[in-house]
């Protein structure tokens, strides 16, 4: 690379990096915070206050004491080795931090609520991200029933007999189509599962629990998946044979493994002690009722039952209020005005003071569902109005569009109206679900343990009595994450939504 | 849960139909746990520890009746309860009793359809002051900002006294014991007012106690007690002479620790009677004739539970006061056991 020819240039000089001043973060810095005399003042004030307000907060956060039975240790401590420099007493949350998560709930249990954490985050993974493996979406049709019966236990064909009245309605609305027609099957998939629910599912799960426990040994794994292995050998070998005969033989195939084989596994191998050492009696764990339910794990059970339950109820509020059939309109119309006319503390109080009046004495309906559905009806009234918003926001061409294709209405809605219509409302929507979750620490009011109600039966230790702002830090901690997620989640919805060229 | 889930409304409807006709006692045994309904949390009263047992000077009256009815203090099932939501529950049969150091009126015994079966706790409404005010009498306290929890019948006390005493006062209205104590500590009021046990648990959480003065007056009466449903007598019984059997083992030194050696028998046929050994009192109200001493037993006379949880060796430091048996001039007195 040499200069052959005298005063021209040929070859290229090395690029140069800009002057220090012109680019990088020191330029940043001069552009937006020292950019005149006025921003620097405003600049410099800014950093002033920053650094006081952290140098009062980092100090007492980072340099708080962990490790103390009391307050008044605490404080002993802080006079003794620190020099009586105000600190945080986090040995409060290190003493209760196992209340302040799950309550009452009995500690050698905890892994139940863990785990039905996971399984509820891994079933709802495939809703919320559209690149996972749609088989994932089964999780989120078996999960309720599995997290509910992790929750409160007791035996599993509670959660399965009320499973199988979905499993009827669905039967109901396939085949009894060709039967009784359209209407009829419609009716009869709402009617027979809550006829079911309401008079069978209860004996008989009951009758499966007491008949299956002590005298068939039905008390391991084993004991199912052998049966079903040994049913579904015997099907698959018989079919070609006759369907019919082949599932006749599968159902005795069952019944003589837990009536001959299963007992006598059980008893070959000692696994019916081992099942009752474990406390696996008839696929039942222990049974947790309501009351002893507390911490940010109720406050997560509230918040999300009501956000899963709120949404489809609000969507068919929303179209219920649109529709121009004249019962559904105004019944739509009044249950969203009455319902978020009112405050929810005050359907709070309804669920907890004024059903006891209205039910016969001694009955206690559970508050832990009473509050459920008093809080998923409170955030459907106003999932319901966000929609009515999006729905609005579609210019008339969209909907005239759907049915000049042909598509009758739930077509029209499923696959033109609704897409674009609740993706204009996810901001509305997430804002919703985030202000139900925090409003679920009103329940303190009714006495239920949520960390705000656990936060006063702390304090009305002795050991702790006097703590304040430690408890509060923790709690808010902990809804911050939980709320912060969620709007970042909508804020990655509508990034990956964004259709338009804007 | 899962019982209300699967069988609805209806069927609980009839499930409470049966259940209804039932007394509390037959329930009780037949459930094999007392429900008892008890403060969210209230220092020295009521409280749970870090693994969760409840423990507080109300807990354990809780705990002397199911020793009484089912000879056993652990089989007891704590119902957190507001003060809004207590009165509800405990009428709708969600809880047998109510140990929540709740004030006996006039209107909450007559009118509400209660019955308060005795009184474990004489309290006031007093005034905590700091030192520096340099008051020493209520009388003083022309002019003062007073923290106080709105909503509760000290409201309408403070209003009274005030009134009558013909001074001025500006009132700032707190919601909870917490944040009352955070306000006072922090100068927004001058004074707090409050139940007087409440305010020595306040004053004993403090930096330095010795900072504050709890004034002399006791401005009103508060006698809190145990309360049951009307019309279920031989219950609100059992309720009464359980905690009558506490003070009255006090009163005949009959402690948790000798209880065993005096029910073997003693030239005191009152404490025969009251243990058992003498007569069949426990039968007459369909109890176990070792009833008493069950309850001596597992959670101690009168004396030794104040002692344990609210006592002077507690942070809290109770004197005894108007608590002490009628015989030290107090006005825990009970009716013989004969």
């Amino acid at each position: 690379m040499t200069q052959s020819v005298s005063y021209v240039r040929d070859t290229m000089l090395p690029a140069q990096d800009p002057p220090a001043l012109q680019s990088g973060p020191v330029k940043w810095v001069l552009d937006n915070l020292f950019s005149g005399w006025l921003n620097t003042i405003l600049t410099l004030v800014s950093l002033y206050v920053i650094y006081q307000v952290l140098s009062g907060i980092l100090p007492w956060m980072f340099g708080g004491i962990w490790d103390a039975s009391s307050l008044t240790q605490c404080r002993e401590i802080r006079d003794t080795e620190l020099g009586g420099k105000e600190v945080a007493c986090w040995a409060v949350i290190a003493s209760r931090w196992k209340q302040l998560l799950f309550g009452f709930y009995p500690p050698e249990s905890y892994w139940r609520v863990v785990l039905a954490l996971v399984l509820f985050l891994a079933a709802v993974a495939p809703i919320l991200f559209s690149g996972l493996p749609r088989k994932m979406l089964w999780l989120a049709v078996v999960a309720p029933f599995v997290v509910f019966w992790l929750l409160w236990g007791g035996t599993i064909w509670g959660p399965i007999c009320v499973a199988l009245g979905f499993v009827l309605g669905w039967a109901v609305l396939t085949y009894g189509e060709d039967i009784a027609g359209e209407l009829a099957a419609i009716l009869g998939a709402i009617l027979i599962p809550i006829l079911y629910w309401l008079f069978l599912a209860g004996p008989l799960a009951r009758g499966i629990a007491d008949f299956s426990s002590p005298i068939l040994g039905f008390s391991s794994v084993i004991s199912l998946v052998g049966a079903t292995m040994a049913a579904a050998g015997i099907y698959l070998v018989t079919r070609r044979s006759s369907e019919i005969g082949a599932t006749l033989l599968a159902i005795v195939a069952i019944i003589m493994w837990w009536a001959v084989v299963d007992p006598y596994l059980l008893v070959r191998f000692g696994l019916l002690e081992f099942a009752s050492g474990a406390g696996l009696s008839a696929f039942g764990i222990e049974y947790v009722p309501s009351k002893q339910f507390g911490g940010f794990m109720l406050s997560f059970i509230l918040g999300m039952s009501g956000i899963v339950l709120s949404l489809p109820i609000g969507i068919m509020l929303a179209l219920g209020r649109q529709s121009d059939l004249f019962i559904i309109n105004k019944f739509s119309v009044i249950f969203i005005e009455v319902i978020r006319g009112v405050p929810l503390i005050v359907w709070l109080f309804t669920a907890s003071l004024l059903l006891a009046y209205f039910l016969p004495p001694g009955t206690s309906f559970d508050i832990l569902l009473r509050v459920v559905i008093m809080v998923t009806l409170f955030s459907s009234a106003y999932i319901a109005e966000v929609i009515r918003g999006g729905l609005a926001a579609l210019p008339r061409g969209q909907y005239e569009g759907a049915d000049s294709l042909g598509l009758d209405y739930w077509q029209s809605m499923r696959l033109i109206i609704l897409p674009q219509a609740l993706k204009i409302s996810i901001p509305g929507i997430v804002n919703t679900f985030i202000g139900l979750f925090k409003d679920t620490t009103l329940v303190a009011f009714i006495g239920l343990l949520d960390p705000i109600g656990l936060m006063t039966t702390i304090r009305a230790t002795t050991d702790w009595n006097g703590i304040y702002w430690e408890l509060f830090v923790f709690i808010g901690l902990l809804f911050f994450i939980c709320c912060f997620s969620m709007s970042r989640y909508s804020q990655y919805l509508e990034k990956t939504l964004r259709t338009d060229h804007r | 849960m899962q019982k209300s889930v699967l069988l609805g409304a209806a069927t609980v409807a009839l499930l409470a139909a049966g259940a209804a006709s039932a007394t509390t006692l037959e329930d009780v045994k037949a459930r094999g746990s007392l429900t008892c309904g008890v403060s969210t949390g209230l220092v020295g009263f009521a409280a749970p520890d870090a693994s969760g047992t409840w423990e507080g000077f109300d807990v354990d009256l809780c705990r002397a009746v199911a020793a009484a009815v089912l000879g056993d203090p652990t089989k007891v099932e704590f119902v957190p309860l507001s003060t809004q939501t207590r009165f509800t529950a405990l009428a709708s049969g969600e809880v047998d009793m109510l140990a929540r150091n709740t004030t006996w009126t006039f209107s909450r015994d007559v009118d509400l359809k209660f019955e308060f079966t005795g009184v474990n706790y004489y309290d006031g409404q007093g005034f905590m002051v700091p030192k520096s005010l340099g008051v020493t009498s209520a009388k003083d306290l022309d002019g003062a900002t007073v923290c106080i929890q709105t909503g509760t019948t000290t409201e309408l006390n403070l209003a009274d006294f005030f009134r009558i005493n013909n001074i001025s006062y500006e009132p700032v209205p707190i919601e909870t014991n917490a944040e009352a104590q955070q306000q006072y500590l922090a100068g927004a009021c001058d004074v707090y007012t409050t139940d007087a046990s409440g305010l020595a648990s306040t004053r004993a959480s403090f930096e330095n106690p010795g900072d504050h003065v709890i004034l002399p007056e006791i401005i009103s009466k508060e006698p809190l007690g145990p309360l049951v449903r009307h019309g279920d007598n031989e219950w609100g019984d059992i309720v009464r002479w359980s905690l009558f059997a506490m003070i009255a083992a006090e009163e005949y030194g009959v402690t948790s620790a000798n209880v065993d050696e005096l029910a073997k028998g003693t030239d005191n046929p009152e404490i025969n009677r009251l243990l058992g050994t003498e007569g069949d009192l426990g039968a007459m109200f369909g109890l176990d004739a070792a009833w008493a001493k069950n309850v001596i037993k597992s959670v101690g006379n009168y004396g030794e539970v104040f002692e344990k949880n609210i006592g002077e060796n507690t942070p809290i430091g109770l004197a005894r006061g108007l608590n002490a048996q009628w015989t030290d001039g107090g006005l825990m007195y009970s009716p013989p056991f004969r």
